[in-house]
């Protein structure tokens, strides 16, 4: 366990990144409202000690849980531009200045690089906090260039999904964003490069009907949101109430579409053994 | 005929075109100069109201009730053409049509979202709005295609996939998730046309392909004006400025590099001349399939990899 002291020692000593998780000292659960310190918290790898909830949390802290200690990100150079002029109640260039003062990603998705039980992977990880998490065009570029380099390096890729869907406010950019990545996850395919697609909450609307779907393993973090339309757009459609647990992971799993759910505290272990059976043979 | 809010104008011209036609029919008095005036007052009228129309007209011509369907346009094209039916895993979506036709002598596979003429119908087609298995008969049919090599042809016209409980079970986004992958490496050309609505990713479920061209009065978008306006503004009422805000024309679509090129409709819109409309595509899809099909498979996915990769504007920082 010595990578959970090093995590909690990251925690401690103040990274870069201000992370998604929990601040201060105490955390509610907005699950049973039980409340815990933020140290049992963090200790339980983010999840409620008492129900088992996964919190949000953002890219930096998915690094943290789940690469050896260091790791690279790739392609923050490329930020998001309001292209179009885009105002609805307020301007996207606004959005895009206030959200970066609110939190410290460059974008809905960062792309690191790092080693998992000294094997290399690839990780594109989406941040809910920038603009829900939506996909613009520096989203699929990012996740473009990160295939490149997987392809040209033969490293596996992952995404970490966590998403609202499309970013409206680039309108036919970020639906065509569906297209780009899916084209380019079909170039990766060919070079028969593995893809890894982790579903965590929520992750729907174009993101889910693009990348989040195609992965050679689907997989997610129990009672995740995933679907393609949102809930309140189906109810609204149907006029009458959605079954519970609808469109959970657990629903998504059952109706064949996820491989495996995996506990927050699993899933490195998870991850370096699918890493290890992918693993290549050395060359002798 | 209907006529749309800003139609109006010529709504009273043509009621005056059909008095007149009454009594020339009645046969004592010659209206011929009155009918040739008329008659031009007409066209001037709508050079003067469709060489001015804004994004949210465009889209209530794009949703006109009056305008060419896929099957119109099938029927149209094609010299022969027989449907096939089902995905062959669940169910036929009636939302989605497709089929083989002869078009020019040569075998086509031709696909497109299907929306109904009347009350009855429109329900039959679910509004245009596709399940899975719309798209899982999609991807069959090209599939098909692919083996015979013969090219592909989309029409695009809905208002989104559907968002339903029995879809989500079922896997819409994996289905049009697929889709994407899948066309991505098709090794047949696939020319993709905008002939309606163009709303989301229910549009581009079958709009991957190496040329996409859009119709002059269509919109294609990541969202409904309407929508957009719900979750932006959160009001139904401001899906004006949200036609406007989304840049959804097919003008622009042109100018942004995501689309390319438009195909002009007759004066007025494409209902107010199918038939013309019809042939004007026919036309066009003859002279594309003739340049696509010079093109070897590998010069085909590896264009359309080039094709989607540049789409996108972000700017470029010292990080
Ligand atoms: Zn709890």
């Amino acid at each position: 366990m010595g990578w959970f002291k090093r995590l909690k020692d990251g925690i401690q000593t103040k990274t870069k990144f201000k992370k998604e998780a929990p601040d201060g000292l105490w955390h509610q659960c907005r699950e049973c409202n039980n409340t815990n310190t933020v140290k049992e918290v963090t200790e339980n790898f983010y999840k409620c000690p008492k129900c088992n909830h996964h919190i949000r949390i953002g890219s930096h802290d998915y690094f943290d849980l789940i690469f050896d200690g260091k790791y690279e990100t790739m392609f923050e150079n490329l930020v998001s531009k309001d292209f179009l002029k885009f105002t609805d109640l307020k301007r996207y260039e606004d959005r895009l200045l206030s959200v970066k003062e609110k939190t410290d990603a460059s974008d809905a998705i960062t792309v690191a690089s790092g080693k998992v039980n000294k094997k290399t992977l690839v990780i594109a990880a989406m941040d809910f906090s920038f603009i829900g998490g939506s996909m613009g065009s520096v989203v699929g570029e990012r996740i473009v260039r990160a295939i490149d380099h997987c392809i040209k390096e033969m490293t596996p890729f992952m995404i970490i999904s966590k998403s609202g869907g499309a970013r409206m406010m680039e309108s036919a950019f970020s639906l065509m964003q569906m297209a780009k990545t899916s084209v380019k996850l079909a170039e990766l395919s060919r070079a028969k490069v593995p893809y890894f697609s982790f579903m965590t909450d929520p992750t729907t609307g174009g993101v889910t009907a693009s990348f989040a779907m195609l992965g050679d393993i689907n997989f997610s973090e129990p009672k995740a949101l995933i679907g393609f339309a949102g809930p309140r757009v189906i109810k609204e459609t149907i006029k009458r109430d959605l079954p519970d647990g609808f469109q959970r992971a657990e629903f998504l799993m059952d109706h064949g579409f996820l491989d495996f759910i995996v506990d927050r505290e699993e899933l490195k272990s998870k991850i370096d053994d699918i890493l290890t059976i992918f693993e290549r043979p050395a060359a002798k | 005929m209907v006529f749309l809010e800003f139609e109006k104008p010529l709504e009273n011209l043509y009621e005056q075109l059909d008095k007149i036609k009454q009594i020339e029919g009645e046969g004592d008095i010659d209206v011929k100069d009155k009918v040739a005036e008329l008659e031009k007052k007409i066209v001037a009228k709508k050079k003067e109201i469709y060489s001015n129309l804004s994004g949210w007209q465009k889209v209530q011509l794009s949703r006109h009730p009056e305008r060419p369907y896929t099957l119109h346009y099938i029927n149209g094209i094609c010299k022969k053409f027989v449907e096939l039916h089902g995905d062959r895993k669940f169910k036929d979506d009636k939302a989605i049509v497709g089929g083989i036709g002869k078009i020019n002598g040569s075998s086509i596979v031709i696909i497109g979202h299907q929306k109904g003429v009347n009350t009855k119908m429109r329900q039959y087609r679910n509004f245009g709005m596709a399940n899975p298995e719309g798209y899982r008969k999609a991807l069959r049919l090209m599939k098909l295609a692919e083996r015979f090599n013969y090219p592909v042809v989309c029409l695009i016209d809905t208002p989104g996939a559907y968002p339903g409980i029995e879809a989500e079970e079922r896997g819409q986004a994996e289905a049009i998730a697929r889709n994407l992958f899948e066309m991505a490496q098709l090794s047949v050309p696939i020319l993709c046309y905008v002939i309606g609505e163009g709303a989301s990713g229910g549009a581009l479920g079958i709009g991957v392909g190496d040329r996409v061209y859009m119709l002059e009065n269509t919109w294609y978008s990541v969202i409904s004006p309407e929508s957009c306006s719900s979750i932006l503004w959160r009001s139904w009422d401001h899906k004006e400025e949200a036609a406007e805000a989304l840049k959804l024309t097919a003008d622009h679509m042109k100018e942004f590099g995501l689309i390319d090129g438009i195909i002009k409709e007759p004066l007025g819109g494409a209902h107010s001349d199918p038939d013309k409309m019809i042939k004007m595509l026919k036309a066009h899809i003859k002279k594309e399939l003739v340049e696509l099909q010079e093109l070897t498979p590998k010069q085909l996915i590896n264009n359309r990899l080039k094709k989607y990769n540049a789409m996108g504007e972000y700017d470029t920082v010292v990080a």
